[in-house]
């Protein structure tokens, strides 16, 4: 399953030392804190929005989506779709109105806004909470990728990614985070789009067998999976199958056993061989096998009891779970902390509509890709949805296809463009995390003690993914969509076209929206939801939570009426006027 | 790709913006009268948003109320258009419809959306300055 380790190893340390480079390169520009901090906004809407595509795609859209498909078939889109589609709604609600407020943080605007300290400190605390949340599956999943690559021990690739992006940001700031990340879009959308070419050359050459999702997969050829953790597996005919290891407490040794319908325990380490033509056993619903595998990154469905609703048949659950997906991606991406804080480094509001156009464009073209990886796979390598390595579709699928040198060339290109992808996302998050903790916990304020926030950012989640291994890794980004849905697209929708927000509303629906998605996605998690509706209400919490953060921001913004700040007229202006109107914006906000 | 179409699409509307701005309009030699005529007195509108006086807070709502008009429009687009598909995915669609939709045609809806309120914002953004330097 592995591609040439060789190959691998130079093409992630090639990732490595790019960004390592260009973020020198930015060093050597930015000289004063402006620079440091915001690139001085001058940071062109080409280069920005390469940078926020950059960013923005993380290992869950590199890999994660093409493994989703490859498993569950085409009800998966729903998350392509809705990491776009976000960037719609931020367009339209958000993205000019928060580039004149001026913030550069989450925190920024709540102050900016609700004149309100408090409202400010309990806007950090999410901003920090949601960032690392998002942190620890980008280290887990580098260490999980480079495990499969290379057989590395998981915490190096966690390690690497730490060092490294800690490094790059606390060396030059936004600036150098803007070439570095630019340059990553680019290089994640060659390292998906090149191999593609040619497996779907060589998919063409073989007569383009069709993926079927309807039914099993269908292997092609003879077939040896080992399985990494204990599996069960439905089966509704008779499944011949050559076992080494132990299936339903039995041992066998090179030995083929013919399994009747129904379900089986697979222990772990089992090897399993198939013949050409058998179908794929599919692992039994509500397998609460170990998931982190499932994952590589921020696809929030990845582990199988939660993926259950999305997946299962063509029910109300169903349904309600692709809203609940829906809302979350939707209205979530606007209050990612490292999204908002792009938009300061546009030159202004009108700037920064541009931009977000530019970032549908280059993520809508990107999206294009991963599906393409799924389809392939569960054509030549559909054997990845019952060892659950799924996410490695996209990474052994040269391999299987092309092989030879080309394949691990290939393979070789895609792992640069995974480790790409944890990196830039892991860039953004520790820069805006770094950025709050700097203003809002850190007793003084300047460079130095940026650097400092930096490495506090990124060894907080490295310290929590060694000593809480056992944390889902796509649970904790689908945590971070549905809590940042709940708080602060309320916060943000609010803020900017309301004008009756008060600060004890707006720290009322923080809490409620924020505070229940996040309680209950947690208590899912931990096994307390009962099943049936509960549990499907629980695990998708965003469908009931964003309304609840709504609703609590008005209500409470309504009950008091006497709390609304004294600048929110002129502020409000400010927000929505072009630039030729407003009174000049001091070039340092609050620093 | 649709990348490049992006960028295209983006960037001849660059240069009309950069005209707005007061140095690029002293440099264009006069063709139009009007920042000539604007410089040296401020209208009174503008003066009236610059000291928020009850009128200028008037302004401003109207503003606030066209571009969320837009907003409202756009999302409500986007509602329509990609909102329903799960409701038409439920159905017993074919496979590859429910590919070719979701895999290829929501991507240049979502964006035609987002350029047709790009255009929307800025034009209302251009009509309130006409209206307020006039």
């Amino acid at each position: 399953m592995n591609p040439n380790h060789t190959y691998a190893v130079v093409a992630v340390t090639a990732v490595v030392l790019a960004t390592v480079l260009i973020g020198a390169l930015g060093l050597r520009i930015s000289r004063t804190t402006s620079d440091f901090y915001v690139a001085s906004r001058t940071v062109r809407p080409g280069l920005n929005a390469a940078a926020i595509s950059g960013e923005y795609l993380s290992a869950a859209s590199f890999l994660g989506i093409a493994g989703l498909v490859l498993v569950q078939g085409p009800a998966m889109l729903w998350y392509p779709v809705g990491y776009t589609a976000g960037y719609l709604v931020l367009l339209v609600l958000v993205a000019a109105p928060l580039r004149r407020s001026g913030a550069y943080t989450l925190s920024d605007f709540a102050e900016a806004r609700l004149e309100s300290p408090a409202a400010r400190r309990l806007a950090s605390l999410f901003v920090v909470g949601i960032g690392w949340l998002y942190l620890l599956p980008q280290l887990q999943g580098a260490g999980l990728t480079l495990e499969i690559l290379t057989g590395a021990p998981d915490w190096a690739g966690g390690l690497i990614v730490a060092l490294v992006v800690t490094g790059t940001v606390a060396a030059g700031g936004m600036r150098s985070i803007t070439f570095v990340q630019a340059f990553q879009y680019w290089l994640k959308l060659t390292a998906l789009l090149v191999p593609a070419v040619f497996l779907l050359a060589a998919w063409y050459g073989d007569g383009a067998p069709r993926a079927r999702f309807d039914a099993p997969a269908v292997l092609r050829e003879h077939t040896v999976v080992r399985l990494a953790d204990t599996v069960r597996i439905d089966l509704d005919a008779p499944l011949t199958v050559t076992v080494t290891g132990s299936v339903d407490s039995v041992r066998h040794d090179h030995r083929t056993v013919t399994l009747a319908p129904g379900t089986h325990h697979v222990l772990a380490g089992t090897e399993l061989a198939f013949a050409p033509g058998t179908r794929v056993p599919e692992r039994a619903a509500g397998d609460a096998g170990p998931s982190p595998d499932v994952a590589r990154g921020d696809a929030p469905l990845a582990s199988p009891g939660w993926s259950q609703p999305l997946a299962g048949g063509h029910d109300g659950h169903q349904l309600y779970a692709t809203y609940g997906l829906i809302l979350a991606t939707f209205l979530g991406t606007m209050g990612l902390p490292h999204v908002a804080v792009r938009f300061y480094t546009s030159p202004h509001g009108r700037a920064a509509r541009r931009t977000t156009l530019v970032v549908l464009g280059l993520v809508g073209a990107f999206y294009l890709l991963p599906p393409l990886y799924g389809a392939l796979g569960r054509v030549y390598a559909p054997e990845l949805a019952l060892t659950g390595s799924a996410d490695a579709a996209v990474l052994v699928l040269p391999d299987r296809v092309l092989g030879g040198v080309l394949g691990d060339l290939l393979g070789a290109l895609l792992a640069g463009g995974a480790f790409a992808a944890f990196l830039s996302t892991a860039s953004g998050l520790t820069m805006s995390v770094a950025g709050v903790l700097t203003q809002d916990v850190l007793p003084s304020r300047g460079v130095r003690h940026f650097r400092l926030a930096t490495l506090l950012a990124t060894a907080v989640p490295l310290g929590t993914g060694v000593v809480a291994s056992k944390v889902p890794v796509a649970d904790a980004v689908g945590l971070a969509f549905a809590v940042s849905a709940s708080s602060f697209c309320p916060l943000l929708v609010l803020g900017i076209w309301w004008r009756r927000l008060t600060p004890p509303g707006a720290m009322a629906g923080l809490l409620l929206g924020g505070g229940s998605a996040l309680a209950a996605v947690m208590a899912t998690r931990a096994g307390l939801a009962p099943a049936g509706w509960a549990h499907t209400l629980m695990a998708w919490p965003a469908v009931w939570s964003v309304p609840l953060g709504f609703l609590g921001m008005v209500l409470v913004s309504l009950a008091t009426p006497r709390r609304i700040p004294a600048g929110t007229p002129a502020l409000l202006a400010r927000l929505h006027l072009p630039e030729e109107f407003a009174a000049p914006v001091p070039e340092e906000v609050r620093r | 790709m649709p990348e490049r179409t992006v960028m295209s699409e983006h960037h001849p509307p660059r240069r009309p913006r950069r005209e707005t701005v007061t140095y690029a309009s002293a440099h264009a030699g006069g063709t139009a009268p009007r920042p000539a005529a604007r410089r040296p007195v401020h209208p009174p509108a503008r003066s009236e948003i610059d000291e928020q006086t009850t009128l200028g807070h008037t302004y401003v709502r109207a503003l606030m109320r066209s571009q969320l008009r837009a907003a409202l429009t756009a999302l409500g687009a986007l509602a329509l258009l990609v909102g329903t598909l799960p409701l038409l995915v439920a159905l017993p669609a074919p496979e590859a419809v429910v590919w070719g939709v979701l895999g290829v045609g929501v991507y240049p809806v979502v964006w035609a959306v987002a350029h047709w309120y790009v255009r929307r914002a800025e034009a209302n953004e251009r009509d309130f300055t006409g209206l307020v330097e006039r």
